[in-house]
């Protein structure tokens, strides 16, 4: 079986967010960052796919060079090699494009990813890359079984799940609880070291919007403590101060 | 300027987010609002109420089965019939699996979490939420046709629009677009559903376990509220998957989240922080989350709920 999981380079969910250049940039300074948490379930799945029905796993990123600790990471847990399109990752469009162009030839069975980012939360990149593709896509995947050439998925809807059967390939955008998340053992990171990391360029800069400036939501105001004894003053403040219920 | 938005609808009924996305589009311009599969004409003529002045209904019952590639041809397919140039949608489940298959078949910019009305004074800029509610950037999009999925609880519902005229839209969907099949759907019944909750009751480890969630589900109901929980809640299997509310569960933006025994980890904060008023109740006074809320009460839950519970009955009668 050949999978290929695309992963996002982004900021530590514990990360203080800030911005930098009047605003214009993300302030990466004293930040860490991390494989996108839902593309860690993704590519803990392909991992055990693997083990399961053999292959490979090839770890797509597109992203500049900061991003290569993140991909080793990727490879320490189970891929077994890397791709990463050298560039910033401007919006959803120009990534899924990249995406597209480098999954056209390479004959996989499962494009897998995460159900979003946590930087962008757009959720859309999956279905964007199954559109320029011709190929099915599904999101969010919470179980993925295969069995020969189809697949058993079960995707979260809104309220509840659906299971739904389907043929190779497809993309999904993937979720908990897919996989326990893999950490890398010391084997992994000493192969990591070996394992081919290709960087290639784009194949064009076509993107559909610009970033003008970010923002930072307005302070919270402190927490207004209530005796227990007395919860009647939650109810007034609610109803009153609020104005919620 | 024309505009479609795309309806989601739940147990034949306009789902609430689905009215605040036609609410938002009549902000634009003129409103034809798309609804897939099974619905009543009456239910959907209701979609003027927010400021649709059209209903286009493609009925095909292959549609009830909510299948991403003909839900995406539908969309694309009406979007070139009413010649619209601005797509509109909430965001969802359904609709983040959809809209980027749309936007491909379009050549439209996409833009997700979208929380205000564009700015078109030069150009066609809209604010979006991003790091998980934490920042909003402001995106200028930069194609003729744009497709927006707006941030559920981030614009008001318009009411005062009239009713709509409901016309048939014929789509031709090939067979090839339904090749997935649907074995079997699980679904919460008569629940308020979580993602589109304007009041949220969570529970978390405080709870002690899931026998004692009965405290919660009567909060709820007095409140008219959905039911969440934290993730160990969820990974215990005391609760289901889709209550996990946080950054790799449901992200929610109700009017109000009551919190309780809940300590407010940072992945959990992720999924409520665009929530308008937060309550914590929690018997540790040291909890991080009395730091994110507006409201806080230290207390034991079993002594609190029950008190607070009869408090806002007596409130609301």
């Amino acid at each position: 079986m050949n999978i290929l999981v695309c992963i996002t380079h982004v900021p530590d969910t514990t990360s203080r967010i800030a911005f930098t250049n009047d605003n214009t940039e993300f302030d990466k300074n004293g930040v860490q960052f991390i494989i996108g948490p839902y593309d860690d379930y993704a590519l803990a799945r392909a991992v055990e796919l693997k083990e399961q029905n053999g292959g490979k796993i090839t770890v797509l990123n597109v992203g500049e060079a900061d991003s290569d600790p993140t991909i080793r990471k990727a490879l320490a847990i189970g891929a077994d090699e890397a791709i990463r399109v050298n560039a910033f990752p401007s919006d959803s469009y120009f990534v899924a494009n990249q995406i597209a162009a480098i999954a056209k030839d390479g004959g996989y069975d499962l494009i897998l990813m995460g159900r979003e980012s946590i930087d962008f939360n757009g959720g859309m990149v999956h279905g964007m890359v199954g559109e320029l593709l011709g190929l099915p896509s599904f999101s969010p995947v919470m179980q993925l079984e295969v069995e020969g050439n189809s697949a058993k998925i079960t995707r979260e809807i809104e309220g509840g799940k659906e299971k739904l059967e389907v043929s190779l390939p497809f993309v999904a955008g993937c979720q908990e609880p897919i996989a326990e998340w893999k950490i890398p053992n010391m084997r992994g990171i000493m192969s990591a070291r070996t394992k081919p990391l290709n960087v290639v360029e784009p194949t064009d800069n076509a993107t559909h919007s610009e970033m003008a400036a970010y923002e930072l939501p307005a302070e919270k105001g402190a927490v207004k403590m209530i005796d227990a004894d007395n919860v009647g003053e939650l109810v007034d403040l609610l109803k009153n101060e609020a104005k919620v219920i | 300027m024309s505009v479609l938005v795309f309806i989601e609808t739940e147990e034949g009924k306009i789902k609430k987010s689905a009215r605040e996305a036609i609410s938002y589009g009549a902000a634009l311009g003129d409103v034809t609002a798309l609804a897939l599969g099974t619905v009543s004409q009456d239910e959907l003529a209701t979609a003027g109420e927010n400021g649709a002045s059209k209903v286009l209904h493609v009925s095909d019952e292959r549609l009830n089965a909510s299948l991403i590639q003909p839900y995406a041809e539908a969309i694309a397919a009406a979007a070139n019939a009413t010649g619209s140039e601005i797509i509109v949608t909430a965001k969802s489940s359904l609709a983040d699996a959809v809209v980027g298959r749309v936007a491909i078949k379009l050549g439209a910019s996409l833009v997700s979490n979208v929380v205000a009305l564009p700015d078109t004074s030069n150009g066609f800029q809209v604010k979006r939420s991003i790091y998980t509610g934490k920042a909003f950037a402001n995106v200028n999009l930069t194609t003729d046709k744009k497709v927006l999925a707006i941030k559920k609880n981030a614009i008001e519902v318009k009411t005062d629009g009239a009713a709509a005229s409901v016309e048939a839209l014929s789509v031709t969907l090939d067979d090839s677009l339904f090749g997935a099949t649907i074995t079997s759907t699980e679904k919460a019944e008569g629940d308020v559903l979580l993602p589109e909750a304007d009041i949220v009751v969570s529970g978390g480890r405080g709870l002690k376990g899931p026998e004692n969630w009965g405290v919660i589900e009567d909060l709820a109901k007095t409140l008219g509220a959905a039911t969440g929980c934290s993730k160990p809640v969820s990974d215990m299997d005391w609760r289901p998957h889709h209550e996990h509310v946080g950054q790799t569960g449901v992200k929610v933006s109700p009017t109000l989240y009551v919190a309780v025994g809940i300590s407010g980890a940072i992945q959990h904060l992720a999924g409520v922080n665009s929530s308008k008023y937060i309550v914590v109740i929690n018997k540790d006074e040291e909890a991080p989350f009395f730091k994110a809320a507006d409201y806080g009460i230290v207390g034991d839950a079993f002594e609190v709920l029950p008190k607070l519970n009869e408090a806002l009955k007596a409130a609301l009668a």
